[in-house]
């Protein structure tokens, strides 16, 4: 185990870290580490524990706007802005499950550095589209800031973007401002049963072509419909596609009705969940519930343009029969479950999606030497790799913070 | 405005240049002669001109690849160039810099009905993308004011916003890949037809980066389905807080309108002497909020929005009732730049983003400066995010007015910065905005952004001089100033 220390500030941080990069000492940065079987394994000598590093510092729900310490949990902020009827938009998912480990652990900061974004991710964007501003200690061990505290900026160079999605490797966040959005007073789901996946996705599409301003889009397969929570999927005994209608009473009633219409003409049985059946299911789907066990399956989360998702798992499916799988953002993210192999499937993985439209395959579960043998993000272009890696060192150039848990390191 | 001195080494090969230009460059794709060369001189920052060492217009991503190569062997800087329609001079040529006009990438590629994207060349207007796609019920939501013009390629470099930001988001929500030349030549791809980056989010930083980072050659745009219905209320405050109390309100009630706009009473007068859009003339203050969505749902807020409106204190309150109405409504919003360009012979628009609770302060103290300048100010605002557009008049044939002018901008943006805000919203900062930032930033936040700079162009010949006020030497940047032995080991708790 390593060293672990426990910063209460910002200038805490920088200290550590300019000593850690002064001495080339690489640091483990983790909150509640729900998610430190995410990413390459990285053993280093020292840690630094983010999680005291947390609360509330500015909350106003009438600019949108919300300043914390990115050590609070999300679930907190969560309660917080439902309280005033507000919402994170990103959905965050909650994976610490996936894992073994407990629900709601994870926290603002690792979300960030994971660039989380649920079902709603297709209209609303992921954490990316709402990370405002920042104050982080860089691999340099300087306190810098970037973006702001209004919803609206483009002053300088946009790192909010980059830090999103950067598990860590660039920057340790000290203070994050985040734009928030009004929570949605109804919300209902309409289910269609029966649908193979390539109609399934079609009826995603025609769904999300409407004017009707969906705000959920998945499939499940029969195999993982039968694992839901809630009655009406789990019993239908064949795959349910669901679409998802937010907003205010009247509009909610009208639009559902108009989209039972445009899903009827795919001439399978509809059905609607209504509040705490809908809300069950959508979690479910945000938090790949349907994988959680058994935790020796591989998992693999894949992005892939919308229609191409049901190709991409045929040709996966047809060299690995065992393979479950089911689609979120019509069709776009593909939550695919495989038996344990030595490479992960990865080139059966990688090369599906290459060879139907492109996109790119994270291995979210596998054990250690998994992980370490294969590449755990989607390999890039060497020039792409190469800018990369120049970006890290912009921010890192002694490689200090989570060294090799996105990338392998130079010269290992 | 002091742009970096023009390296005389540079300038002195000039025919040398243009003639290996001329081999990557066929034809009229290489522009030297000084007439010619006037088209390129500004951007839509008019105040400042420069004649470019040579204007080239490649039409193949090969030959952007090749001349940035050649360009980045010999040290010669580079400006690109959209339509030039920047308001910040982030287009604003460089005297011992080649110019770099990308007008040719002007087709739209793929239309990718099914997944709901388009794939086009950076050279594509932002109104071409949408008139692209309508007659199927699609559109691109940003939309600038100068949409007519602008290219997509310029909005992924400012990061444009437009109206309907507030609830579609900028150009960076709403991009799903680019292509993209290093000022090495190399060619790199980001994204593609599906969402979020395999590695670190580059389109994210790329996009907003002002043409400093990489040569945009194409990009993929997220297209929408069009909303169903339209409608808008127009209503007039007796003072700017009942109106600005008015759009915390609505916001307060869970209501993302598609668009909010204010005027205040110098901006009013103007667009309604211009375009006779009704608009009262005897108030402080007027709100355009446009719903959109399905008409079940736009009745429903339109009734919410009116009763909030009234129970601010609004006064002739109208709800638009045909699409003609609802046109007219935004046609004085929409023509109140021309509008002022009428009663005044030159304005510079000012840009910034202050939190809206700080509205009536910042308009209060706005008043002051108009005074202790003696320049008059109208002012436009996306009101439902904050975005300033104070609009300052004066004439540039009085010795001493633009600089006058210039004084009283910069002293607005350093207001908005004081009550919490930002310089840009989503002009840019360009040369316009470049050497108030570090009344924003701190030097150790502006060495960390060059330093991002310096990985994709580590001897700074893309399009130097604007955004940072002073760009410091890569290696100087690299430079780590700690060294074994000296720091002592952090006391802090552990486990």
């Amino acid at each position: 185990m390593p060293e672990t220390f426990i910063p209460s500030g910002t200038t805490d941080v920088a200290d550590l870290v300019k000593w850690a990069a002064a001495e080339t000492r690489p640091l483990s940065l983790h909150g509640h580490r729900s998610k430190a079987g995410l990413g390459r394994p990285a053993q280093t000598e020292y840690a630094l524990d983010m999680s005291r590093l947390s609360g509330i510092l500015d909350y106003e729900p009438a600019e949108l706007v919300l300043t914390l310490r990115p050590g609070t949990l999300v679930s907190d902020v969560e309660k917080l802005l439902g309280a005033r009827n507000q919402m994170l938009a990103f959905e965050p998912p909650d994976y610490g499950p996936l894992w073994g480990g407990a629900a709601a652990r994870g926290t603002i900061g690792g979300a960030i550095g994971c660039n989380l974004a649920g079902p709603r991710r297709f209209k609303a964007g992921a954490l990316r589209d709402h990370l405002l501003g920042f104050i982080a200690v860089s691999g340099r061990g300087e306190i810098f800031k970037a973006g702001a505290k209004v919803v609206k900026n483009v002053t300088g160079y946009d790192l909010p973007k980059l830090v999103c999605g950067a598990y860590g490797t660039l920057a340790a966040l000290t203070e994050v401002t985040l734009k928030v959005l009004p929570a949605p007073e109804k919300t209902r789901t309409v289910l269609v049963f029966g649908l193979d996946d390539a109609r399934a996705i079609q009826a995603l599409a025609a769904a999300a072509a409407s004017p009707h301003e969906v705000a959920g889009l998945a499939h499940l397969p029969a195999a993982v419909a039968a694992l839901s929570g809630v009655a009406y999927v789990a019993r239908a005994g064949t795959g349910v596609t669901a679409v998802r209608i937010e907003g205010t009473d009247i509009s909610v009633k009208a639009r559902c009705e108009a989209l039972r219409d445009l899903l009827g003409s795919f001439g399978a049985p509809l059905e609607e969940l209504h509040s705490m059946n809908s809300a069950w299911l959508w979690r479910e789907i945000r938090d790949a519930a349907a994988f959680a066990l058994p935790q020796d399956r591989l998992l693999w989360r894949l992005s892939t343009a919308p229609l191409s998702g049901p190709t991409v798992t045929a040709v996966i499916a047809q060299a690995q029969p065992e393979a479950r799988f089911f689609y979120d953002w019509a069709g776009g993210l593909v939550w695919l479950s495989l038996p344990p192999a030595d490479d992960a499937h990865a080139a059966l993985v990688r090369g599906a999606i290459a060879g139907n439209g492109g996109g790119h395959a994270t291995l979210i579960r596998a054990d250690l030497a998994t992980r370490a043998a294969v590449p755990v993000f989607q390999p890039q272009p060497e020039a792409l790799a190469a800018l990369s890696r120049r970006v890290k060192d912009s921010f890192d150039p002694m490689n200090i913070l989570n060294p090799g848990r996105m990338a392998p390191s130079a010269g290992t | 405005m002091l742009m970096p001195a023009p390296e005389q080494d540079i300038i002195a090969q000039r025919l040398d240049l243009i003639a290996a230009l001329r081999a990557l460059v066929p034809g009229e794709g290489v522009i030297a002669d000084e007439t010619s060369l006037r088209a390129f001189e500004c951007d839509g920052l008019t105040a400042y001109r420069q004649l470019p060492l040579v204007a080239v217009l490649p039409s193949t991503v090969q030959q952007v690849s090749d001349v940035m190569k050649l360009c980045n062997s010999r040290g010669v800087k580079i400006v690109p160039r959209g339509a030039g329609t920047s308001l910040s001079g982030g287009a604003l040529p460089l005297a011992d810099g080649v110019l770099l006009g990308l007008g040719k990438f002007n087709r739209v590629l793929d239309i990718d009905w099914d997944n709901r994207c388009a794939v086009v060349q950076p050279g594509v207007t932002n109104l071409g993308i949408t008139r692209a796609v309508e007659h199927r019920g699609f559109y691109y939501a940003p939309d600038p004011s100068s949409q007519i013009a602008c290219t997509i390629g310029g909005n992924v470099a400012e990061n444009s916003g437009g109206v309907h930001c507030l609830k579609y988001g900028l150009t960076t929500n709403n991009i799903l890949g680019v292509e993209m030349v290093l000022m090495n030549g190399d060619i790199i791809r980001l994204g593609g037809k599906h969402l979020d980056a395999e590695g670190y989010d580059l389109m994210g930083i790329i996009c907003g980066s002002e043409g400093l980072l990489g040569v945009i050659t194409e990009v993929t745009v997220r297209i929408l389905p069009k909303p169903t219905t339209q409608r808008a209320v127009l209503a007039g405050f007796p003072t700017s807080e009942s109106a600005g109390d008015c759009v915390a309100k609505i916001i307060a009630a869970g209501i993302i309108p598609g668009g909010m706009e204010m005027m205040d009473r110098p901006a009013i007068h103007a667009a309604e002497d211009f375009v006779h859009a009704g608009y009262p003339r005897d108030v402080e203050a007027l709100l355009i909020i446009e719903l959109d969505g399905p008409p079940a749902e736009v009745d429903d807020l339109l009734l919410r929005v009116r009763a909030i409106a009234d129970a601010c204190g609004a006064v002739n309150c109208r709800v638009s009732q045909n699409e003609d109405e609802r046109l007219n409504f935004w046609a004085g919003r929409k023509a109140a730049f021309p509008a002022v360009g009428r009663i005044s012979p030159d304005y510079l628009c000012m840009d910034g983003t202050i939190p809206r609770k700080a509205l009536p302060l910042v308009l209060t103290r706005m008043g002051q400066l108009s005074e202790k300048h003696g320049l008059r100010v109208a002012n436009v605002f996306h009101a439902g995010d904050g975005n300033l557009h104070p609009l300052i008049l004066y004439d540039a044939n009085n010795p001493g007015e633009l600089e006058r002018a210039e004084e009283f901008g910069a002293d607005i943006l350093r207001l908005c910065v004081e009550v919490g805000g930002v310089l840009t919203g989503e002009h840019g900062v360009g040369v316009e905005k470049r050497d108030l930032m570090p009344a924003m930033f701190t030097e150790a936040d502006l060495a960390q952004q060059m330093r991002v700079k310096c990985a994709f162009d580590p001897n700074h010949r893309l399009n130097p001089g604007k955004v940072f006020p002073v760009l410091h030497r890569c290696a100087e940047l690299g430079r780590m100033h700690v060294h074994k032995g000296q720091l002592a080991f952090p006391d802090l708790p552990r486990f």
